[in-house]
């Protein structure tokens, strides 16, 4: 009886989560854009813009080339859309996720890889050379930060499960729940800020914006990826999108920013969880504004063989710094 | 083995701003040839000139081109003026020079901010498009105009240089020099920017000669030609000008991509120089030798002959030949040669071992104007030529044809 009522209110839980997202998702697209525009002495669109641009082209034609193939270039965005929404039940908003137990950081970055991957299909299956050579470059800047994403991920870990942090130490939980910071010593903590900025560099990879925007470079391919796409299957993807911008950003903050305000303010009780799930989406705001709207602002496009060396001579480097200098501090002990 | 495919860069792509095709035959990422096919854009604007007078002709010429419409127009005016030996004031002269370096500037930085757009580095491009505006403003001042300024005519100027044009366009000098330092180092000293243009499609010395490039192209590539240098012409003999060539400023001239993109750059300084000097340099007088265009006109039907105008505009070198006939109205005929004529010859050197990311860059490094390019040719006696009826017929009866056969089959690739 209890196991199906706990059922049903992660459902409910997890379905009304995924509709916040998704409208805070193109909230915050929509406040990129403007800060981006502002960085850039510009005006730039309205708040909602994202939201009017997913209503129009939901309303629009959706056109299917006569030499795709039909299944899955319509089913792509769909998945992609599904796989990155599923991110979100295993982030913890505040302290807990809803399906915490089920998965862990592991997870996130399959979840991740394969959004990456199901949009690469779909541009290959649009039978477009200019998609195709976007979903190659996809692909190509996918094994690049793979590597060093896996390095950071595997290393706070291990940090988790030397330093004896409560909790599963792949489970992002435990990261959101006790500083990862306080957990090291201070050559540990020059660790951390390797593999924060390992992060920094990787994230645009993640999402394909500013100096990574190589799979959509606009001016090279034309958007690369989702050239041949229209309609509702276009808003999907621009939908997807946002989403992954956002879910990077909830996944970085809940891994390096476990600050609490309720701590801070020492509040208790019931507005703990209050207190920290409106916290969260702010923590979210400020990770999502240096990491996207900063990194997209500063820098031209690399040509992907930049990017590739980049990632896997460069950011890989620097992740492996991290992960010896945090293995000394752990050593040490 | 490898395969290679065949992409086309244009007719009508983000990165260019007019229509142009390159067909890129790739091996992955690489370029292993390159074909141009431009003809997408040909206005016919020579035939025009056939129809008109002179003087209708100025404001003609003035639409060749967006940008370097004031070259045009010069060129044009100087050729005429040279056939029918028509005095310009002194005063002219240096007027004309003035809204020629204004030109440039504005040129250039539009160049830069669009070199910026190409490699996805909008912010810089942001920030060249807010530069622009100043010039843009001074330009409009004196003419009123942002793009066609209307600015000269036969034997002069049309606008006098007032007192608070001449505050305006120093104050527009400060401005620059004070800008217009931080966008240059933002771009240049930017390791992204740096990487996707150095060593990006590189035009040899040897080849700039070969395939007679001009203007910042050819300069870039380590060649001094600059023709306010060598033939001056209006007040650039007062003025003494430099080639901007990198080798003066750098190690040595590599021709690529950041070379173009650094003489560009460079020349914006040396015309901010020459504008000060153009200004301190005004002399007093009539700024037009016959204000009365009827009288220019009637001079104009009686002369006979062929007339050439070069100047350097800021892409390169533009040529014009006027040919008039005694006795009739119109201009009989008129050739325009315009830089990016003779700068396109490079662009399959250009791609050479550069990878698709670069093309859309390495078109626009020579900073082309496809619309001012576009000719017509007819060869051979198979194409035959057309009338306007029969283009007319034949459209309808494709049109025709195709709901006949459905639109579905009509559009079958």
């Amino acid at each position: 009886m209890t196991s199906i009522f706990i059922l049903c209110l992660k459902i409910f839980v997890g379905v009304a989560l995924l509709a916040l997202v998704v409208v805070l998702a193109l909230l915050f697209d929509g406040a990129d854009r403007i800060v981006h525009a502002r960085m850039q002495r510009r005006v730039g669109p309205p708040l909602l813009q994202p939201v009017y641009d997913i209503v129009k082209l939901m309303g629009k034609e959706n056109i299917v080339p006569r030499r795709a193939s039909r299944f899955f270039f319509t089913l792509a965005p769909w998945l992609a859309l599904v796989v990155t929404l599923m991110i979100f039940l295993y982030i913890p908003v505040g302290s807990r996720a809803v399906l915490g137990t089920e998965g862990d950081m592991i997870l996130i970055v399959y979840l991740l890889a394969m959004g990456g991957v199901v949009m690469a299909v779909g541009g290959f299956a649009g039978g477009n050379p200019i998609a195709n050579i976007g979903a190659g470059r996809e692909v190509t800047l996918m094994m690049s930060y793979e590597f060093p994403l896996a390095m950071v991920i595997s290393t706070m870990a291990w940090v988790a499960y030397r330093s004896g942090m409560p909790g599963p130490p792949f489970s992002l939980e435990t990261f959101a729940s006790v500083s990862v910071w306080k957990a090291v010593g201070e050559v540990g903590d020059v660790g951390l800020v390797c593999l924060f900025l390992s992060l920094v560099f990787i994230v645009p990879g993640e999402i394909g914006k500013g100096p990574m925007d190589i799979p959509e470079a606009k001016t090279e391919i034309l958007d690369g990826l989702i050239i041949e796409y229209s309609g509702v299957n276009l808003a999907l993807l621009k939908l997807t999108f946002a989403l992954r911008s956002f879910a990077i950003s909830t996944f970085v903050t809940s891994l390096f920013v476990p600050v609490s305000l309720a701590g801070l303010l020492g509040v208790g009780g019931f507005f703990v969880a209050v207190f920290d799930f409106l916290f969260f989406w702010v923590k979210v705001f400020i990770v999502q504004m240096i990491f996207v709207t900063l990194m997209r602002t500063s820098f031209g496009r690399l040509k992907i063989w930049q990017a590739s060396q980049f990632y896997v001579m460069r950011v890989a480097g620097l992740s492996l710094t991290g992960m010896i200098l945090l293995s000394l501090d752990i050593m040490a002990r | 083995m490898s395969t290679t495919y065949t992409i086309p860069v244009g007719p009508v792509h983000v990165g260019l701003k007019e229509p142009v095709t390159a067909w890129l035959e790739l091996d992955g990422e690489r370029i292993v040839s390159a074909r141009v096919r431009p003809g997408a854009i040909h206005r016919g604007i020579e035939f025009m000139a056939r129809e008109r007078n002179p003087i209708q002709v100025i404001y003609l010429s003035e639409r060749i081109c967006g940008i370097c419409s004031f070259s045009h127009v010069m060129c044009f005016i100087r050729a005429v003026e040279d056939l029918a030996n028509l005095s310009v004031p002194v005063r002219a002269q240096y007027i004309r020079t003035l809204v020629l370096e204004l030109e440039r500037v504005h040129s250039h930085l539009l160049w830069a901010g669009v070199a910026c757009y190409t490699i996805g580095f909008d912010s810089a491009f942001h920030l060249g498009m807010q530069l622009r505006e100043r010039v843009m403003d001074v330009l409009e001042l004196l003419s009123g105009n942002r793009v066609n300024y209307g600015v000269a005519t036969f034997g002069g100027v049309r606008w006098d240089v007032t007192p608070q044009l001449d505050k305006a366009i120093r104050e527009m000098i400060r401005y620059y020099r004070r800008e217009f330092t931080p966008f240059r180092e933002i771009v240049m000293e930017d390791p992204v920017a740096q990487a996707r243009m150095r060593n990006v499609g590189v035009l040899t010395r040897e080849d700039a000669v070969c395939y007679s490039a001009t203007g910042p192209t050819a300069r870039a590539s380590g060649l001094r030609v600059d023709l306010r240098k060598s033939s001056p012409y209006e007040a650039y003999a007062d003025i003494p000008v430099e080639p901007v060539v990198p080798q003066d400023y750098f190690d040595a001239a590599r021709g690529d991509v950041l070379d173009r993109f650094a003489v560009r750059v460079l020349e914006v300084y040396q015309s901010l120089d020459i504008l000060e000097k153009a200004l301190d340099g005004l002399p007093e007088g009539p700024f037009v030798a016959e204000p009365n265009l009827n009288k220019v006109l009637v001079s104009l039907k009686k002369a006979e002959g062929t007339g050439w105008g070069i100047i350097e505009a800021p892409r390169g070198d533009d040529t014009h030949a006027v040919h008039l006939k005694g006795g009739d109205d119109n201009v009989f005929w008129w050739k325009v040669r315009a830089p990016t004529y003779a700068n396109a010859v490079s662009w399959p050197v250009m791609f050479r071992g550069n990878e698709l990311a670069d093309a859309p860059l390495i078109i626009n490094s020579i900073d082309p104007c496809i619309s001012c390019m576009e000719r017509m040719m007819v060869t051979g006696s198979s194409a035959g030529v057309v009338t306007k009826a029969e283009l007319l017929k034949r459209c309808r009866q494709k049109t025709f044809d195709l709901k006949a056969r459905g639109f579905e089959r009509g559009v079958e690739r």
